[in-house]
């Protein structure tokens, strides 16, 4: 990963004094270069930053987009907290993770990039391409603030650029504030040698609903932002692109899920409505249908998993997607699901938490309560996907586990994962992927409803409809014929069967990759949203000399087997999470009450290996250089 | 969704079912106790529908009513305290080819799952509903329920409760899309197998409240209106319900309703001074949450391939 040098190329130099060209700016070539967009709410830079995004995939390049969102769905104009947008990271190779800090920004009003500048989310010498309206705003305080801040930034080091984005727009449509994004697009298109027809036929695809007229208004500022960059920089950049082999297609990490949902073979989608989870319903609900499927918005959490886990025992395994308060109230009827025996695929797109906690933020917070949740032991697969491919593979995989093994199968993916886009290679479908037809043949003489192998704990499944397969299930603990038990010795070979299912799903998987060395002075663990960045970081210290690999867990229960030698193999050993860990230099922290991060506890607990953490609960992706730092010290310490 | 034609063949062969057929265990409610007398009336339904055993699902929550899937040699599913509706609203929208019941307690319906209740009328999914109304909270050792009258002792109220019961019957004939109404009592079999066999009959939610005796912790409850033919009204109409000369004899209280008349179906399920016994809604007009999310699309792989690909074309880039 060679991110980190080529933006140190570009922050030593003035924009624009590379290689001349006869006309036009020289361009100067990079290897990436992070790019944002952002505006109040509503001022479609989430729109501007998407295509670009699109854009620059389709040019071949490898991008990562991250959603910049405000809290509220409509905070007051032009406040500090407000920025709504996008943040692309643009590459010549394949990008797995947001990156570092901001190389160029379009900001709509100067209080938006105030808030991002306070966030450290710029980096010290950022070019910044900043709408200039507010200067000679009717409004004095506000023609002050810009002024103001305007300079500040000047004096701060950035390369801040104004830009009459209005004026120009006013020139051709009356609403400025509706094409605004359209003319930065262009703006950018020039800036980075986009090619303007791969940007139309963006605009086309994104307004394709929409009527023509729409599009060709919307090209047209496209066209005049071009035009106008091309007319008043005097600098331009290449990020020359690698095209993949395969075709590619590039979503957010809620539809590659929901992909996954239709080609997984499950029917069935119960939900309620709840941030960050709801796109993925969102995009279900409008596309399910086309191939038979369908969503049911149910009255509560509670309600849409007593339903998935009602259509699941009738024969179509059904998933319920959610996020942390939800999650918690579907705790129950997940036990329930556990006790029977019944096929479920929770996903839990994880949000800050305790409570209502940080909706529109991602943490990896729910880990524990998806391993050990719902009361009594309640033995369920854990699985965390770490890419957006991964977040369409995983469902099918949930389904296909969920049914072998009859039991609950949670997937953990969380804000981040849900909002970032990255393309992929595009799936080839398969048949194996869908549910096979149900059984509704005779159940044999004398067979029982759970008959739990002696060794892997399974038991064929009866469904509603089978002659002599009648029985009723219960959440009571229950003998092989699913009569309620009273015997103790059943309660004890019920919950031994039920367990022995994790051990047996065990036996089938394989080791994890190391990615590094399989031996040195430090490993690092992670799980989920995070795997980008850690081999990002990992990797820049390997190309130091620094003796660090990594390893990444797709399954947290049951673990892959394996672990406990890579564990080994190295000097030290440490988990990076974004979820909460007590810091051990704070006065009263001490190895007697350190509480671990989630990943770090298990480990510790499964392994009996020294596993130390480091973690960060700030709501926004870790940084490569943040993670790079702490690895850094770990090896020193 | 829709089912394809290789699932659920079923060779349905003429077999005559007996009572016998439809029993499973010796029940473990208390002597005396309404819920044996329910479970007569649905095992006397099934045998004369011919209901067959694997194509039949009880669904049922906590309670001592919620044992009922277990004394029935169908499928069943007991599931957890509350939540019995939407299970069978999941099995009801996943297979239209089964006959679900739902048995439900006053604590599993009117409190913990007052919700689901709401919302299930609101669906108005084709489920046969049956509201074990022993106005008590039977298996956890008498708690004051929401249907308990005021002023009942029980554990947790030893000076008598202390708010005005619920009415599921206005409850329920408040709700949107609301389609069968129906209240019986446990001590007319006959009625209770009427009223039983109206809903199953009914497409939509059928919603009986049965007045159920639980003699282990409220022996006097009902003892005046069983001693009183007069205390109980039987509703009868040419769409409805016809009395029996049998019953005729015995309950001469009967009133004349439309069960198509909402506003007077209101007013019925408010009477004090008489119980109603009967159908006071039916609407068979209203449709089906299953049917309306019918899209029609047979599954097959290649339709999902279709679906897919077409999406993939969205995001290519
Ligand atoms: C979540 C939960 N809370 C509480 C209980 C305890 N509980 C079991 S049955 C019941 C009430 C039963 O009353 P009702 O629904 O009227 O049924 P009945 O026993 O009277 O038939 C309660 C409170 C439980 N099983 N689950
Ligand atoms: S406690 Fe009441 S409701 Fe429960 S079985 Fe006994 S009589 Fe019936
Ligand atoms: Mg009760």
């Amino acid at each position: 990963m060679s991110a980190q040098k080529t933006s140190k190329k570009t922050t030593g130099k003035s924009a624009g004094k590379s290689s001349a060209k006869a006309a036009g700016p020289a361009v100067t070539e990079l290897k990436e270069h992070i790019v944002e967009i952002i505006s109040d709410s509503g001022e479609g830079a989430q729109r501007c930053g998407q295509s670009l995004g699109s854009i620059a995939a389709r040019m071949g390049n490898g991008i990562w987009t991250t959603e910049i969102i405000p809290a509220e769905i409509r905070p007051p104009a032009r406040s500090v907290a407000g920025a709504s947008g996008n943040r692309i990271r643009i590459g010549s190779g394949y990008i797995t993770n947001g990156g570092d800090q901001t190389d160029l920004v379009v900001a709509f009003n100067e209080q938006v990039l105030l808030g991002r500048v306070r966030a450290r989310e710029l980096k010290p010498n950022c070019i910044i391409l900043l709408e200039s309206m507010w200067r000679t705003h009717n409004d004095i305080n506000i023609a002050m603030a810009y002024k103001e801040t305007y300079s500040r930034l000047v004096e701060a080091g950035y390369q801040v650029r104004e830009v009459p984005m209005e004026q120009e727009c006013l020139k051709l449509t009356p609403d400025a504030k509706r094409g605004k994004n359209m003319f930065a697009l262009g703006m950018l298109c020039y800036l980075y040698s986009f090619d303007l027809q791969a940007a139309r036929d963006q605009i086309a695809l994104t307004f394709g609903k929409k009527a023509q007229t729409i599009i060709d208004a919307n090209v047209v500022l496209l066209e005049a932002g071009h035009k106008w960059a091309s007319e008043n920089f005097d600098y331009r950049f290449c990020i020359p692109a690698t095209p993949a082999k395969q075709a590619q297609i590039a979503t957010n990490g809620n539809t590659a899920l929901a992909l996954g949902v239709m080609a997984s073979g499950m029917e069935l989608c119960a939900m309620y409505p709840i941030t960050p989870a709801t796109s993925a319903s969102h995009y279900l609900s409008d596309v399910f249908e086309k191939v038979g499927g369908l969503v049911h918005q149910a009255e509560d959490e509670i309600a849409a998993c007593a339903f998935a886990v009602g259509a699941s025992y009738a024969s179509k395994c059904t998933v319920t997607i959610t996020s942390g308060p939800g999650y918690s109230l579907k705790q129950e009827a997940i036990g329930l699901a556990v006790m029977a025996e019944i096929p479920l695929v929770v996903v839990n797109v994880q949000r800050g938490g305790p409570s209502t906690g940080q909706p529109t933020k991602s943490e990896q917070g729910d880990l524990m309560t998806a391993i050990y949740g719902s009361h009594g032991d309640a033995p369920k697969v854990v699985m965390a996907p770490a890419t957006i491919e991964e977040c369409f593979y995983s469902m099918i995989t949930a389904r296909k586990i969920a049914e072998s093994f009859n039991t609950v199968v949670v997937v953990l993916t969380d804000a981040m994962l849900a909002t970032s886009q990255q393309p992929f290679a595009r799936p080839q479908f398969n048949e194996a992927w869908l549910a096979p037809p149900i059984d509704q043949s005779a159940v044999p003489d004398g067979a029982k409803p759970y008959d739990w192998d002696a060794t892997t704990g399974i038991a064929r499944r009866f469904i509603p409809g089978q002659p002599g397969g009648m029985h009723t299930v219960t959440g009571l603990a229950h003998d092989r014929q699913s009569h309620v038990a009273y015997d103790p010795d059943i309660n004890q070979e019920g919950l031994r069967a039920r367990s022995l299912k994790i051990a047996a799903l065990q036996k089938t998987l394989l080791p994890p990759e190391v990615v590094g060395d399989d031996k040195g002075d430090l490993l690092v663990v992670g799980w989920g949203s995070t795997k980008g960045a850690i081999e990002e970081a990992a990797a820049a210290l390997r190309a130091e000399g620094k003796k660090v690999s990594s390893v990444h867990l797709r399954f947290l229960q049951p673990m892959q087997p394996g672990i406990k030698e890579i564990l080994q193999r190295f000097k030290k050993v440490m988990t990076i999470e974004t979820n909460w860990s007590d810091d051990p230099a704070d006065e009263i922290i001490d190895e007697t009450n350190r509480r671990y991060s989630a990943l770090a506890t298990l480990l510790r607990a499964r392994y009996l290996v020294d596993v130390d953490c480091w973690t960060e609960v700030k709501g926004q992706p870790v940084k490569p250089s943040t993670i790079r730092r702490v690895l850094l010290d770990k090896l020193q310490k | 969704m829709k089912f394809s034609s290789t699932e659920c063949l079923l060779d349905l062969y003429e077999e005559k079912l007996e009572l016998e057929d439809y029993q499973s265990g010796v029940p473990r409610w208390c002597t005396g106790c309404g819920d044996n007398a329910i479970l007569t009336a649905v095992q006397r339904l099934c045998r004369d529908e011919g209901l067959r055993p694997e194509k039949t699902v009880f669904v049922s929550g906590i309670g001592c009513s919620s044992r009922f899937p277990h004394y029935m040699k169908t499928y069943g599913f007991h599931g957890i305290h509350g939540r019995a509706l939407p299970i069978a609203e999941g099995i009801r929208l996943a297979r239209p080819d089964l006959t679900i019941f739902v048995n439900t307690g006053d604590g599993d319906c009117c409190s913990i799952g007052a919700a689901h209740w709401i919302h299930a009328l609101r669906y108005n999914m084709n489920l046969t509903v049956f509201l074990h109304d022993n106005q008590i909270y039977g298996l956890t050792k008498k708690q004051a329920s929401p249907t308990s009258p005021i002023g009942t002792k029980s554990n947790t109220t030893p000076r008598g409760s202390y708010l005005d019961a619920l009415n599921p019957l206005s409850v329920a004939l408040g709700v949107a899309n609301a389609s069968f109404i129906a209240q019986a009592v446990d001590w007319i079999p006959e009625s209770l197998f009427e009223i039983v066999k109206a809903a199953y009959h009914h497409k939509g939610f059928s919603f009986v409240r049965i007045l159920q005796r639980c003699p282990e912790w409220l022996p006097k409850l009902h003892e005046a209106d069983m001693q009183e033919p007069d205390a109980v009204q039987l509703l009868h109409h040419e769409n409805a319900l016809q009395i029996s000369p049998n019953l005729a004899k015995v309950y001469k209280n009967q009133l004349k309703h439309d069960p198509l008349d909402i506003h007077r179906a209101r007013e019925i399920a408010s009477s004090t001074d008489v119980v109603p016994v009967g159908i006071l809604y039916q609407n068979r007009e209203i449709p089906c949450y299953e049917d309306t999310r019918q899209t029609g699309i047979l599954r097959t792989p290649d339709i999902v391939r279709k679906g897919l690909e077409a999406e993939f074309d969205k995001y290519e880039v």
